[in-house]
């Protein structure tokens, strides 16, 4: 009976499309409620997992724990890396558990398919922690926000730069699948656009071992500068052998295409400086982020990502239009955060475009030397900052459907 | 392709090769005897980085005892804590299982992998820690003429090469080495002479990790110890073992040794094939010699 209602009543709300705010001036269940959905146990636990819940919890004791009068509520979940538990669960959530905006959604497949699902159910998510630009793009949703970063403004931010400051020839080193050959390209492209140069490519097997073949193929091959496209393991495995072969000793250079924080810190700095990549946010860029993140910190026992930053940042713009607008109707939120310009210690003037993509700045950083950190997670300096219209997918060159 | 490029190549695929026969070296030792595909000997490697990670980087951090552990003594510790705990496993669990068919051997020891993954995962970056303990006598680079290699990996080499022909010469050639064969070959009778042939069963399983548990270490400074280490590197060495000939000693090492040279070579000629190169070779060997190239048909 109440999926009827609520059936009829979204059917209204459509219906009166001229008038938004007819259709749901209200809450529904008198709630409104946050889905952390995350891989909360495996290989991106450290980017996202549990920092994400506890920077949606503190986004909303910050807001004051009520929006209109009435209860914001967090609930979490493990998708497990496997779009078959996130879809189900995400399904629950709305179905059975009045979820009205779902975040967290690491691992781009994830992604994809709870994006996908939440369309149908007029739902919004907002992604904060997956790559993939297909969320924007090909596969983009009038619900589907994509917040923090993704595969295009990386590696395009960090080959602007380094190009600009030099560094023409490019060898990669490419994680053979979907991921590492959309890196390579997309940098390839800017690459080439900016009078650089790629000088050669190999395509690695995905969890290579040892990259010292691939990296000695990269040293003879003249380049000044060598595009690592892959993640996690692959990367902190090419680093630190390229630091045994001495590689950036002797003059080239590594430009990492999707590194966080928490790969640096676990790297270490003898072995990780030097390296320049491209990130949404430095905890200690400036005494406004610095505060918030001590404050993270506190409560999870490490510096935050720039995914779990983006989190805060999200849940709290995601109250801050549900309390202007009075409702929480997935559709008239949607068009609320469309129209507000972003701003907190995360963002500065960030708008969310047709396609769903946050437009922001971001930041090539390159790891510091050992000197010159001054504690255990001072680990960044910010080289340059990338502006929003050169760091995202401009909106004449989209492909998403929802734009024109 | 100039004879430089492929000299390197060829000794960073003796450098993976070396811990490809140090691996399947154990598996075929513990497969001989027991019978038992032991899944978890990835795992056991996985578990012999991590002693020696956890010794140099963690004790102090969490016990507060200002105690370090380095490279060395865990090079001996590591092994031993590893070879000791694939005794208990043996005792409490795979001894129950001998009666039964191969099956329930590999999986009761694939159980025991994702569980010592999934508890690591849940207290170590997944992807991957550096381990920071290398000697110092072994860090810089050697000259070799044709290339500037790293001195630990040449160490590596050496080492396991020697590690891997005294364990063949001690199976092979020594009295205690041909009691453990004759176990392997005929149990009742060889207890029948009053061998204790269960105790040579345990003792041969914690050796066999204990190998793995000391590739682990070895393998520390060059790669990065995480979790998924073991179980990325395991695959591989089953495939090694099966074209080497299940339970041939010598087989296990040569072909670790060559097929790690197959794969250098691979990553230079066709990068992509790199990681499928052994399979391939092992699909060839299962077809036209199906007992592996060193095994005897039965």
């Amino acid at each position: 009976m109440n999926h009827l209602l609520k059936g009829i009543v979204g059917a209204i709300g459509l219906a009166t499309a001229a008038l938004p705010l007819a259709a749901g001036a209200a809450l529904s269940d008198d709630k409104v409620k946050i889905g952390v959905l995350s891989d909360m146990s495996g290989v991106y636990k450290a980017l996202e997992g549990p920092g994400a819940v506890i920077a949606a919890q503190m986004a909303i004791e910050d807001f004051g724990g009520k929006v209109l009068g009435k209860d914001i509520e967090v609930i979490s979940a493990d998708h497990q890396n496997k779009p078959d538990i996130g879809a189900s669960t995400a399904r629950e959530w709305i179905d059975a558990k009045q979820v009205d905006m779902i975040t967290g959604l690491d691992n781009s497949a994830v992604g994809l398919a709870v994006q996908g699902l939440a369309k149908d159910k007029k739902i919004i998510t907002i992604n904060t922690g997956a790559g993939s630009s297909a969320l924007t793009e090909e596969q983009c949703s009038p619900y589907g926000i994509h917040y923090v970063y993704d595969t295009y403004a990386l590696p395009v931010g960090t080959a602007t730069a380094i190009v600009n400051n030099g560094g023409k020839k490019w060898f990669f080193i490419t994680a053979d699948y979907a991921f590492g050959h959309s890196l390579t390209g997309n940098t390839s492209k800017v690459v080439e656009s900016l009078g650089g140069e790629v000088v050669g490519n190999v395509n690695a097997p995905l969890s290579t071992n040892d990259f010292s073949s691939y990296l000695l193929q990269a040293q003879s091959s003249g380049a000044d500068v060598i595009g690592l496209s892959n993640a996690g393991q692959d990367t902190v495995n090419s680093i630190k052998q390229a630091n045994q072969f001495r590689i950036v000793q002797s003059g080239q250079k590594l430009a990492g295409m999707l590194v966080f924080i928490s790969d640096i810190q676990s790297m270490g700095l003898d072995i990780a400086q030097g390296l320049q990549f491209t990130v949404a946010f430095v905890w200690n860029q400036n005494e406004e982020t610095e505060a918030w993140s001590r404050k993270f910190y506190d409560r999870h026992g490490a510096m935050p990502t720039m995914i779990h930053a983006g989190v805060y940042s999200a849940v709290t713009h995601y109250l801050k239009a549900v309390k202007e607008l009075g409702s929480d109707d997935g559709d008239a939120v949607r068009k609320k955060l469309g129209e507000m310009e972003l701003n907190d210690f995360f963002v500065k003037g960030g708008k969310i475009a047709a396609n769903g993509s946050m437009l922001h700045d971001m930041y090539l950083v390159e790891a510091k030397k050992p000197e010159e950190s001054t504690e255990e997670w001072d680990l960044l300096k910010v080289v340059s900052t990338i502006p929003a219209d050169k760091a995202f997918i401009s909106m004449s060159d989209t492909v998403c459907s929802l734009v024109n | 392709m100039s004879i430089q490029v492929i000299l390197a190549q060829a000794l960073l695929g003796l450098n993976a090769g070396v811990f490809y026969a140090m691996l399947s070296l154990g598996l075929a030792v513990i497969f001989g005897l027991l019978n038992i595909i032991n899944f978890a000997h990835g795992a056991m490697y996985m578990l012999g980085a991590f002693i020696a990670l956890v010794g140099y980087s963690y004790l102090d951090q969490w016990f507060g005892i200002g105690l370090e552990v380095g490279f060395w003594p865990s090079l001996i510790l590591a092994p031993l804590v590893v070879g000791g705990l694939g005794i208990l496993i043996e005792r409490t669990m795979l001894k129950r299982l001998y009666k039964l068919d191969h099956i329930y051997g590999l999986l009761l020891t694939f159980g025991i992998t994702l569980i010592l993954q999934g508890l690591f995962s849940n207290y170590f970056n997944v992807s991957g820690t550096p381990y920071p303990g290398q000697p110092d006598a072994l860090s810089g680079v050697v000259n070799l003429g044709f290339m500037y290699f790293p001195t630990y990996r040449l160490f590596a080499i050496v080492f396991s090469l020697v590690v891997c022909f005294t364990t063949w010469y001690f199976i092979e050639h020594t009295k205690l080495g041909s009691r453990l064969r004759a176990g392997v070959e005929n149990p009742q009778l060889t207890q029948a002479f009053g061998l204790n042939v269960p105790l040579m069963i345990t003792l041969t399983f914690g050796f066999g990790c204990g190998l793995a548990g000391l590739a682990g270490v070895l393998a520390a400074p060059i790669y990065s110890v995480s979790p998924l280490m073991g179980a990325d590197l395991i695959i591989v060495v089953f495939a090694v073992v099966v074209i080497g000939g299940m339970g041939s000693i010598m087989g296990a090492i040569l072909s670790g040794l060559a097929l790690g040279l197959v794969e250098g070579l691979t990553k230079v000629i066709y990068p992509p094939a790199a990681s499928t190169v052994i399979f391939f070779l092992m699909v060839l060997v299962l077809l036209f010699r199906p007992a592996g190239l060193f095994g005897k048909e039965k």
